[in-house]
C-alpha cells in the first residue's frame, strides 16, 4: 500500500511561525498593561457574589419570643437523604410540641434544601454561607442554639411562579 | 543638539590618560567589584523570580504574588521555605554526582560574568579602574568555552536521579544545547569580524563608533537570541523540562535548596545571557546617542550613568525572556532539532560568508569602518536578508508544524521503505493494512 500524504495548501499567515509569534506577544503585551482586566478576587478581603438560592450552612428562624419555630413533626429527618438530622419531639404542659434535640451534622448534610422544602413552619432553613470549617469534627455537628444563633441571609426557594427569580 | 553635547562634557570632566590602577589597590579593587557583581547579581536572581511570577501573573490577568510585604518579600519567603524543607535522596541516586549537578550548571552562569564589561572606566584618585572583574584577551572565547559547561549540570542531574524522565530531560538537554552551542558560536562570528578582536571591551568600543551590531548584524542577533533561548532551556525550547511530558525533566528528584540552586542557575543563565545580548548587539554600557563616550576623558558620574544604561538593557532582554515564555508554546523534538540542524546552523554559515565578503567588497572600495555609510550599507544587507527569511521562506519551513508540507523526496524515500517492507515482512505489512 502506498502511502499518502495530504498536502494542504495553507495561506501564508497560517504557516508562518514568525507572523503568528509575533501576533501571539503583541497580545500578550496587551493584557500585560490591560490593568483593569484582572480577574483575581483577593478572597478574604473580597468575595464573589452568590446566587440568592445558595444553600449553605443551615439556620433555625425563631419567633417573636426568641424561641425556635420548630414544632417537631419529624419532617425534615425524615425527608433528609443524607440521615443527618437527629430529632427528640418533645411537649409542654400546653400541648405544644417543641425539639428536645435538633442536631445537624453538617458534615454528612449534602445540602440538597429538602430540609427547608419540607418544614411546614418555615423554621430550618439552609443559608447563603459557606465558611464553616472547623478544627475538629464534633464541631460541625450543629446543636439548636447553634442553628438559632446564625444570622447569614436564608436560600430562597425556587418559586415555580416565577422561575428566573425576578 | 547643543544641550547634548553639554552633558557630554559634563561627563567626561577627568583626565584622559589616568593610569590603571595597579598593586595591592587592584587587588582590593577586584575584590570589591567581584562582591558587587556577587551582591546585585543573587539580588537581580532574586528579584527576577519574583518578576516572572509577576509578568506571567498580568499577562493571565491576574495580579501575582502580593501577600508576603506587598509581594515584595516573596522571593525572601521562598527562599526561607526551600531552606526549610527536606533534603530529599532517593534510593539509587549516584550521591556524589546528584549533590554535585546543581553545583555545576550554577557556577558556569557565574563565572561568565567575570569578563563581562559592565560600565566605563572609573576615575579615581589612585587611577583607572576598569569596570570588569577580569579584562581577559581571550575574551568571548572563554565565554564560549564556560558556557558549553552548562551542560554538564543537567546531564549529570538526569542520568544521577536514577528516574527515567529525569535521564530523558537530561538527555534532551545535552542535544539540545550542543545543536544550538553551534548555531550560538557561529552567530558571534560576523561580531568578531567586525571588531576585529575577541576582547569583550573592543567589541563594545567598536559599537560606540561604528553603530550597534543589532543594525549591522541583525541576522545574526536573532540567530543569536535564539540560540540564547535554547541554551537557558527557556521556552519555547525547554524540553528539558517539558512539565507536561516528563513531570519536571532533569529535577524531577530534586527537592529543597539543591532544587532551589537550579532555579537560581536558570535565571542566572537568562541574565547572563541577555548581558551577552547587550554587550555583543546593544553596544554593552554605551550610553546611546552620545559619541566618544568610552574613549575618555571618563569621570564618575559617566561610569555610573553607563552602569545603570548596561542594566536597562540586561532587564530589557530579561523581559523579552519572560514575554516570549509566557507567549510562545513549546516546540516539538523534531521542530526543535530541524530548526537547530537545518535552519539556524545552515543560515550562520551564510550570514559569515555574506558578511565577509561585505566588508572585503567595502574594504576594496576604499569604504573604511569609521564612515557613516558602512553601517548603512550593512544595515541594508541586513533588512534584504531579513525580508527573504521571514517574508518568503517563512511559510512553514522554518518551523514545520504537525500539517506543514512534506517534501516530495521524503514522501518517496517513505514509500521505498514501505515496499522493502512488503518484500520482508510479508505478513506484518498485510497486518499493517
Amino acid at each position: 500500500m502506498a502511502i499518502t500524504v495530504k498536502v494542504v495548501e495553507r495561506p501564508v499567515n497560517e504557516v508562518s511561525y514568525v507572523r503568528a509569534a509575533l501576533k501571539g506577544m503583541g497580545l500578550t503585551i496587551k493584557h500585560l498593561f490591560a490593568v483593569g482586566d484582572r480577574v483575581t478576587i483577593q478572597y478574604p478581603e473580597e468575595k464573589s457574589p452568590i446566587s440568592p438560592r445558595w444553600r449553605g450552612t443551615h439556620r433555625m428562624l425563631t419567633t417573636e419570643n426568641g424561641k425556635a419555630r420548630c414544632v417537631a413533626c419529624g419532617l425534615c429527618p425524615t425527608v433528609c437523604p443524607a440521615n443527618c438530622i437527629k430529632l427528640v419531639p418533645g411537649e409542654d404542659e400546653e400541648g405544644n410540641r417543641y425539639p428536645l434535640v435538633f442536631e445537624i451534622d453538617e458534615f454528612r448534610c449534602i445540602f440538597c434544601g429538602f430540609c427547608q422544602e419540607v418544614c411546614p413552619e418555615e423554621a430550618i432553613h439552609v443559608g447563603r454561607h459557606y465558611e464553616n470549617s472547623e478544627y475538629s469534627r464534633e464541631g460541625f455537628v450543629y446543636d439548636l442554639q447553634r442553628l438559632m444563633d446564625q444570622t447569614h441571609p436564608v436560600c430562597e426557594m425556587w418559586d415555580p411562579e416565577d422561575p428566573k427569580g425576578e | 543638539m547643543s544641550v547634548l553635547h553639554g552633558f557630554t562634557a559634563l561627563l567626561q570632566a577627568a583626565d584622559p590618560n589616568l593610569p590603571p590602577v595597579s598593586g595591592m589597590v587592584f587587588y582590593i579593587f577586584t575584590l570589591v567589584k567581584i562582591g558587587i557583581i556577587f551582591g546585585i547579581y543573587m539580588v537581580g536572581v532574586a528579584m527576577l523570580t519574583l518578576a516572572e511570577r509577576k509578568i506571567s501573573a498580568w499577562i493571565q490577568d491576574r495580579h501575582g504574588p502580593n501577600r508576603v510585604g506587598k509581594g515584595w518579600l516573596q522571593p525572601a519567603a521562598d527562599g526561607l521555605k526551600n531552606f526549610m524543607k527536606e533534603e530529599t535522596m532517593p534510593a539509587g541516586v549516584n550521591k556524589p554526582l546528584f549533590v554535585l549537578a546543581p553545583i555545576l550548571s550554577f557556577i558556569p552562569a557565574l563565572t561568565t560574568w567575570c569578563i563581562i564589561p559592565f560600565g566605563a572606566p572609573m576615575p579615581t584618585r589612585w587611577g583607572r579602574i576598569d569596570l570588569v572583574v577580569a579584562d581577559l584577551p581571550v575574551g568571548f572565547l572563554f565565554i564560549l568555552a564556560i558556557s558549553s559547561l552548562g551542560v554538564y549540570g543537567i546531564v549529570l542531574a538526569g542520568w544521577s536521579s536514577n528516574n527515567k524522565y529525569a535521564l530523558l530531560g537530561g538527555l534532551r538537554s545535552s542535544a539540545q544545547m550542543i545543536s544550538y552551542e553551534i548555531s550560538l558560536g557561529l552567530s558571534t562570528i560576523p561580531v568578531l569580524l567586525l571588531a576585529g578582536n575577541v576582547s569583550l571591551n573592543s567589541i563594545i568600543n567598536q559599537q560606540a563608533w561604528g553603530g550597534w551590531n543589532v543594525v549591522n548584524l541583525t541576522v545574526a542577533f536573532f540567530i543569536f537570541m535564539v540560540a540564547a533561548f535554547a541554551e537557558t532551556n527557556r521556552l519555547p525550547f525547554d524540553l528539558p523540562e517539558a512539565e507536561s511530558e516528563l513531570v519536571a525533566g532533569y529535577h524531577t528528584e530534586y527537592s529543597a535548596m539543591k532544587f532551589s540552586l537550579f532555579f537560581i542557575a536558570e535565571y542566572a543563565n537568562m541574565v547572563t545571557a541577555s548581558a551577552l545580548m547587550a554587550t555583543l548587539f546593544f553596544g554593552g554600557w554605551d550610553v546611546p546617542f552620545t559619541a566618544r563616550d568610552n574613549i575618555g576623558p571618563y569621570s564618575k558620574w559617566l561610569s555610573l550613568l553607563s552602569i545603570g544604561i548596561f542594566l536597562a538593557k540586561i532587564l530589557f532582554f530579561v523581559f523579552v525572556f519572560m514575554w516570549v515564555r509566557w507567549t510562545v508554546p513549546r516546540f516539538r523534538y523534531d521542530q526543535l532539532m530541524s530548526l537547530g540542524w537545518k535552519f539556524m546552523l545552515p543560515l550562520a554559515l551564510v550570514y559569515i560568508v555574506l558578511i565577509a565578503s561585505v566588508m572585503l567588497g567595502l574594504s576594496a572600495a576604499g569604504i573604511d569602518q569609521g564612515e557613516k555609510i558602512y553601517p548603512a550599507i550593512l544595515g541594508s544587507v541586513n533588512l534584504a536578508m531579513i525580508i527573504i527569511l521571514f517574508a518568503i521562506l517563512d511559510r512553514g519551513r522554518i518551523i514545520s508544524p504537525a500539517y506543514g508540507r512534506m517534501h516530495p523526496r521524503e514522501v518517496e524515500r517513505l514509500k521505498q521503505v514501505e515496499k522493502q517492507l512488503e518484500k520482508r515482512h510479508p505478513i506484518a505489512a498485510e497486518a499493517g493494512k
